[in-house]
């Protein structure tokens, strides 16, 4: 059988991967983007001189011919569901190429879509000028690159993750950047008000030009179809020759409309991420699910989802119905030197039956919030700033609807911050016990054994 | 090829105005007081107080220039632009430095008259300037080894210095560099030196066979023998390390608690070496050679060393077709020196401040056996919050393709590890994390949650 993968990011490699692991069928994965699979979320790492472009893959090149799949390089135009068959574009420009030129036409038995997002944009006047771009590609970074050289002002639009990604990277070349965030703090609807606002001073002390409450109106031209400057909200001009658009993503399906696949945002697909055409799956940022799990959403651009929905279609390619179950959820991410992680249900504006407790350290650095069910006091949530803490321990703690109390006390048991790292367990169980009048004792050990037997038990 | 076609990802700046004005004066500073040791060796300079001065000068210099790199900055990870700088990616600086380096090593060891070294008469050159030091310390003139170990142990400190001021935010990394500094500095340097001055048998007491090669040539075990009380102290010492005491730190702490916390040559990888670890190959082609060279020199030390014992207890120096006095002159000259000394330290800029250990130290090699097979050591990695990003792989000094691991949630128990930390260091997610533990040891190197969908 003829598995074909259009797109090479980490949902469709994924895919590839287990599929080759569970059966013997003929593989290939198509992408006009990069050769080979690398890892998008190093892409900052590149720009920054921390790596270079080959040590963001994953595998080495011989990786590709011992597992038998074979990759190519090139451009889908096309797809023709009732012949299955996809089109290769002609005039394909594309150099930097070590692969063979794509064919004309390839056809398949199974395909999955792993096409990954677009940038967001709202029709701003002169989004799509010169200098002016979101950061998702190998090619966005490429353009990004050219685009730095004797940058006076770089303007980023957007207060989500790739926003002070990109923020972050410029200010790496010392290149000044001001940051326009639509909201009152940053990414203040996925953070707590606490943890926002620790990640607004990051910013702040790091020199860059935070703007809150302010909002792009127009980019404005040169008169050579460049960007000269930003308008803001408040009619204020910012020079600037670079615009980063990161008011976040979307699936990047425009060009399949009208062809009998049912999309809506993104893809639409059943619990086994097969889409209303038999044989073809959808996997990724670019899939939407008809019934989402409880509690998540249909489309999650994450890296984490993209591998979880990678390994689930290739079962179900497999002939092995198993159900798209992502488990509870968990993210990370890291702002400027401020590592970030969650674990289960954190809202910024949480309903009234989910309260929290918050240990914040002294210079802001670091902070742990518990987020617990009011009635019954189950853990349910983790939101950690600057703080390292066990995933496994922490899912079995909010699978098993565990008592505050319990983790609280329990808490060294979830530490994955470096040896000799100061701790701060005690602090969480006297906020704890100030708050409930309680006696909760902290329990300091976390030798690797015990959390093993817990983890085992 | 897709590396020609990216040969660099940076058209625009990289190079910003990063050096401020203190920073330069402080860099003209350390090249003054390395200036006035290199002119030494054409008998300049050859009055005592230039060498206190020139030894100022490189400490103050190195240590004004890191403390204004990193002092009003955020603590946290500092790798930008490590591959734009050219020093730090094999650009012509670093050919220049990894040539120098190199040069100096095969002066020290075969051509010691060239640095004004003098069995008989009286120290010229680079040696004569370091007599005032020496008698200072052990009441004698310097030998070129005398010379080499206080530049050796003088990059320690100040890069020692240097990286401590880096990784402020990670205890972890401040505890050990503190540690290789106080084995350098105590323990290898003025240890021995007092103890010569004293007339007693001097030995580095951290320095175990085999990586110590010459703890069992006939010389060697006689000047212990005959060393009175200290001198069978020390042997006894010498032996209780090779046979109890380090498998048994490796069985709870792994490698670690000699390579990247006591070691003189982890010491100066760790130190001056930092800012070249990410330049080691991480291919398993590399891999495959790094096996084959480390446990090949591993049995050449112990058959060397098992054919001079037997020279040693029964006078018979032909042991089948082995000679062993020209086998551990072979062994002396490739390892010891060839191996060890110029590569090992010459072609940090070329590819990576842990050459010798990973591909050549023997004692490196019989830990990693320990490690691998009879430790509770490993890295765990964080369930399934790895990116595959690739920093932890990139800056693992002994090439270890972290990230395959990682990615797969298994748990990394590989010989070379050395336990630096700085791959959980510079991970962006927390996903990695050294523990010691004994309730899964038979299974340290299972994948254990490699998928997401437990098959049935």
């Amino acid at each position: 059988m003829d598995i074909v993968i259009l797109g090479n990011g980490i949902s469709g490699i994924t895919a590839a991967r287990h599929i080759r692991k569970l059966s013997d069928h003929r593989i290939t994965v198509i992408s006009k983007e990069t050769d080979y699979f690398f890892s998008r979320t190093a892409l900052m790492y590149m720009y920054m001189g921390h790596m270079r472009f080959e040590d963001t893959q994953p595998y080495e090149k011989g990786f590709w011919a011992k597992n038998r799949i074979k990759l190519i390089r090139g451009e889908v135009s096309m797809i023709d569901f009732g012949q299955k068959k996809l089109q290769f574009a002609e005039n394909q420009h594309i150099h930097d190429t070590a692969f063979d030129p794509a064919p004309t036409e390839i056809s398949y038995d199974r395909l999955v879509l792993a096409l990954g997002s677009a940038p967001n944009k709202f029709g701003w006047p002169g989004q799509d000028l010169n200098g002016v771009q979101g950061l998702y590609s190998f090619q966005d970074l490429q353009s990004m690159e050219a685009h730095s050289k004797n940058l006076d002002r770089a303007v980023i639009v957007g207060g989500g993750l790739i926003g002070i990604e990109m923020a972050e990277m410029f200010h790496s070349r010392h290149i000044p950047v001001t940051l326009l965030v639509r909201e009152q703090q940053y990414w203040n609807m996925v953070l707590p008000k606490e943890e926002s606002a620790m990640v607004g001073e990051q910013i702040i002390n790091a020199g860059i030009d935070l703007r809150l409450n302010t909002e792009l109106k127009e980019i404005i031209d040169d008169g050579q179809g460049n960007a000269c400057a930003v308008l803001t909200n408040t009619d204020e001009r910012i020079d600037c020759h670079f615009v980063g658009l990161t008011a976040g993503v979307h699936p990047n399906v425009g060009w399949l409309k009208d062809l009998g696949l049912d999309i809506d945002r993104g893809i639409l697909t059943n619990e086994y991420l097969q889409t209303n055409i038999p044989d073809v799956w959808a996997v990724g940022d670019c899939a939407q699910l008809r019934k989402p799990p409880a509690g998540r959403r249909a489309i999650e651009a994450v890296w984490y989802v993209g591998r979880m929905m990678g390994e689930t279609a290739a079962y179900s390619i497999c002939g092995q119905e198993i159900a798209y179950d992502p488990g509870i959820w968990f993210n990370s991410a890291k702002f400027m030197d401020m590592e970030y992680q969650v674990y289960g249900t954190v809202l910024a504006k949480p309903p009234e039956n989910q309260q929290s407790i918050f240990w914040q350290s002294d210079d802001r650095e670091k902070s742990i919030r518990l987020v617990f069910d009011a009635q019954s006091r189950a853990v349910i949530g983790f939101n950690l700033m600057g703080v390292r803490l066990r995933h496994e321990v922490c899912e079995k703690w909010i699978g098993a609807g565990t008592p505050l109390k319990d983790v609280v006390e329990q808490l060294a048991l979830a530490s994955f911050d470096p040896e000799f790292t100061r701790h701060f367990h005690s602090q969480v169980v006297d906020i704890y016990n100030q708050r409930f009048g309680d006696h909760a004792i902290a329990n300091k050990r976390r030798r690797f054994n015990q959390v093993f037997s817990f983890l085992r038990n | 090829m897709s590396e020609q076609v990216y040969p660099s990802m940076s058209v625009a700046n990289p190079h910003p105005p990063l050096l401020d004005g203190i920073q330069r004066i402080a860099t003209i500073i350390a090249f003054i007081g390395l200036a006035m040791t290199v002119i030494s060796v054409f008998g300049l300079l050859q009055n005592g107080s230039y060498l206190w001065l020139s030894l100022f000068c490189m400490a103050f210099g190195v240590g004004l220039y890191s403390w204004r790199q990193y002092h009003d900055t955020h603590p946290g990870i500092k790798n930008d632009g490590i591959w734009f700088g050219n020093l730090t990616s094999r650009g012509f600086w670093a050919w220049m430095a990894g040539i120098l380096i190199t040069f100096f090593y095969v002066c020290l060891y075969w051509y010691p008259q060239w640095l004004g070294f003098s069995a008989e008469g009286t120290n010229t050159g680079v040696v004569g300037f370091f007599d005032p030091l020496s008698i200072a310390l052990k009441g004698k003139p310097a030998s070129q080894w005398f010379v080499y170990g206080t530049l050796y142990t003088l990059a320690i400190l100040c890069f020692g210095f240097k990286f401590i001021l880096k990784y402020r935010h990670n205890r972890y990394q401040v505890i050990r560099t503190l540690s290789v500094i106080f084995f350098q500095l105590c323990i290898a340097f003025l240890l021995p030196e007092l103890l010569e001055r004293m007339n007693q048998p001097s030995m580095d007491l951290k320095n175990m066979w085999p990586l110590n090669y010459y703890f069992f040539f006939d010389w060697n075990l006689d000047k212990l023998l005959n060393g009175g009380n200290l001198g069978i102290f020390m042997l006894v010492w010498g032996i209780a390390l090779i046979v109890l005491i380090s498998p048994l730190l490796t069985y709870f702490y792994g490698k670690r608690w000699y390579c990247s916390w006591v070691c003189g040559c982890g010491g100066l990888a760790e130190t001056a070496g930092d800012p070249f670890r990410h330049l080691s190959d991480k291919s398993l082609k590399a891999w495959k050679i790094e096996r084959w060279l480390i446990h090949g020199v591993l049995v050449f030390a112990v058959v060397m060393t098992a054919v001079v014992l037997y020279t040693y207890f029964t006078g018979n120096s032909q042991v089948l077709f082995i000679n062993s006095y020209s086998v551990r002159e072979w062994y002396g000259f490739l390892i010891g020196a060839t191996f060890s000394g110029v590569i090992g330290v010459g072609f940090y800029p070329l590819m990576g401040s842990r050459v010798w250990c990973r591909f050549g130290c023997p004692m490196a090699a019989i830990l990693g056996l320990q490690q691998r097979f009879f430790s509770r050591f490993r890295i765990t990695t964080n369930g399934g919050q790895c990116i595959s990003c690739g920093n932890c792989s990139t800056y693992c000094e002994m090439g270890i393709d972290v990230r395959s691991y990682a990615q797969k949630g298994q748990n990394i128990v590989r010989a070379s590890c050395v336990g630096c930390g700085i791959c959980a260091a510079v991970c962006p997610r927390g996903v990695l994390r050294l523990e010691n533990g004994s309730a899964d040891i038979n299974m340290r190197t299972e994948a254990l949650k490699a998928v997401h969908i437990k098959a049935s």
